[in-house]
């Protein structure tokens, strides 16, 4: 009895090990110098390499918003966000919404509010609703609903949400930023 | 992911050469379509060149009084920009139906036109797809298509383009600026998306290596009597089924110009100024916006799970006709 055995062609050359860049950001304040492969989201990057786990990863692709953070202040999904390309940015996650053990207004609010249950979506609802706020569009509770379409929460908690950002962005009622390209 | 090179360009021409010798090398900006794309291992560039650093932010008025949009101005920035909001309102609330406020603050003008279509198919490798791999064949002809083509398409492809601002501007009849490694050409918005025939893999005119810079907006904005009519399948957050773009300009009851475009239906934003004309000199009636509806999708074929677009689509553009003339525009808020 002969066995024929195939094997997988063999390639001509090694895979070569991934290109590294050199890259500045400031995280929550504090200024980091990385190396990255350049396929390294904002997102891989800070839960992966810099031990900042709070910012969560949903789908990975732009659809649940549960990865939301702030770039340069904007509100804006590090999964869809290449590391590489923002050296230099500023960037707040859920870590560095706190100011030591005094909570931001809106995470006092979410606790106040009811606004989750099983919590995974909170972080990415928080950064969401902090950009929402500076952004200064939304003055209703229906402008909220539309304006945080970007997060999903799957236990739906959206009643505990809307009521707590709404409740932050009337209490501060923050001026539209100027405009600003 | 495949993995890649990367490097920042500084200038068009660099990137431009860069891309042009490089024919799976791939600009990127905003990433959020074509990153979401190398997840799904759809696209496969072997080299990004990061074209943000490039000075295509601006927006500047043109001698003729028209606007034009650097390529790199964030839809959130485009939208709200307050020139946009007050002269071109129907763009505004048109890429404000889009998409989320995370993704409208990274994403680009000009990558919002170059995004590719969200065929279930074209985004399953495992399934055959002549617009990723030409030649496999088309798996949305007899599969499930209910977000597919109804004018336009071809054997070959059903695919619609996604974006909803490609729609407003149609409407408006923008125009795409763009450099390449022969130099600079003006595309009309309605010769930029073609339609699929046996070349679905293309979805644009543009040539290897060609860059846009900017896109400009003709003085008309339609100001007063417009609307983006958007049906979808929940209120916000997703793709439209059927959506409408109307600008119109009116003299009293008399309709004396009016602009129509289509999205969600084709390849492309879907525009036939022979039916538009039909209003021109015309009373604003249900009568005569039924005459044009009927005129727009004159032609239309479904394809079985979205057969009910071509009543739906006809009901929408007599609806959103009714909205621009009673100025009723969509409510984001600006």
């Amino acid at each position: 009895m002969s066995i024929t055995v195939t094997t997988a062609p063999v390639r001509d050359t090694a895979v070569a090990l991934p290109p590294q860049y050199p890259i500045t950001l400031t995280i929550n304040g504090v200024e980091k110098h990385l190396e990255v492969a350049p396929w390294t989201s904002i997102l891989d990057l800070l839960r992966e390499y810099l031990d900042l786990t709070g910012t969560k990863k949903g789908c990975d692709h732009g659809q649940c918003g549960t990865c939301t953070i702030l770039l340069n202040g904007t509100r804006i999904n590090s999964c869809l966000t290449l590391a590489v390309m923002q050296d230099g940015s500023e960037i707040t996650t859920i870590e560095g919404l706190a100011q030591g053990d005094e909570l931001h207004p809106l995470q006092a609010a979410f606790i106040e509010h009811d606004a989750f249950q099983c919590g995974y979506c909170t972080p990415g609802q928080l950064c969401s609703a902090v950009g929402l706020i500076k952004e200064g569009k939304a003055k209703t509770a229906d402008d909220i609903r539309e304006l945080m379409s970007g997060n999903i929460c799957r236990c739906g908690a959206y009643i505990g949400i809307v009521a707590a950002v709404e409740e932050v962005m009337h209490q501060q009622q923050v001026q539209a930023p100027t405009y600003a390209i | 992911m495949n993995s890649f090179t990367y490097t920042r360009a500084d200038a068009v021409d660099t990137a431009v050469r860069e891309t042009a010798a490089d024919h799976a090398a791939k600009f990127i900006a905003g990433g959020t379509n074509i990153l979401d794309l190398m997840k799904e291992n759809v696209e496969r560039p072997d080299h990004l060149v990061d074209i943000t650093r490039l000075p295509l932010r601006q927006i500047e008025t043109l001698p003729d009084g028209g606007l034009r949009l650097g390529a790199l101005m964030t839809n959130a920035n485009t939208a709200y920009h307050p020139e946009v909001a007050q002269r071109y309102p129907l763009l505004s609330k048109t890429i404000l139906a889009g998409a989320t406020a995370q993704l409208r603050n990274m994403a680009t003008d000009a990558g919002n036109l170059l995004q590719r279509t969200r065929c279930y198919y074209f985004y399953d490798t495992a399934t055959p797809c002549n617009k990723r791999e030409p030649g496999s064949g088309c798996s949305a002809v007899g599969g499930y298509n209910r977000i597919h083509a109804i004018l336009g398409a071809s054997e070959n492809c059903i695919a619609t383009h996604p974006s909803d601002m490609a729609v407003a501007l149609a409407a408006l009849e923008a125009v795409v600026n763009v450099t390449g490694p022969d130099g600079e050409r003006r595309i009309k918005l309605e010769d930029f998306h073609r339609l699929p025939g046996d070349e679905p893999q293309y979805d644009t005119t543009l040539r290897t290596g060609e860059l846009i810079t900017s896109i400009d907006l003709p003085a008309q904005g339609f100001a007063e009597h417009y609307t983006y009519l958007k049906l979808r399948d929940r209120a916000s957050y997703a793709f439209a089924l059927v959506s409408v773009a109307v600008g119109l300009e009116l003299d009293g009851d008399t309709i004396r110009q009016a602009r129509i475009a289509l999205g969600g239906v084709a390849h492309k934003p879907w525009r036939k100024p022979e039916a538009e004309v039909l209003l021109a000199g015309q009373p604003a009636t249900k009568e005569n916006f039924q005459k044009v509806a009927e005129a727009l999708v004159q032609g239309a074929k479904g394809y079985s799970s979205n057969t009910f677009k071509i009543e739906l689509a006809k009901r929408a553009v007599v609806r959103a006709l009714q909205m621009a003339v009673d100025k009723q525009h969509p409510s984001y808020p600006l």
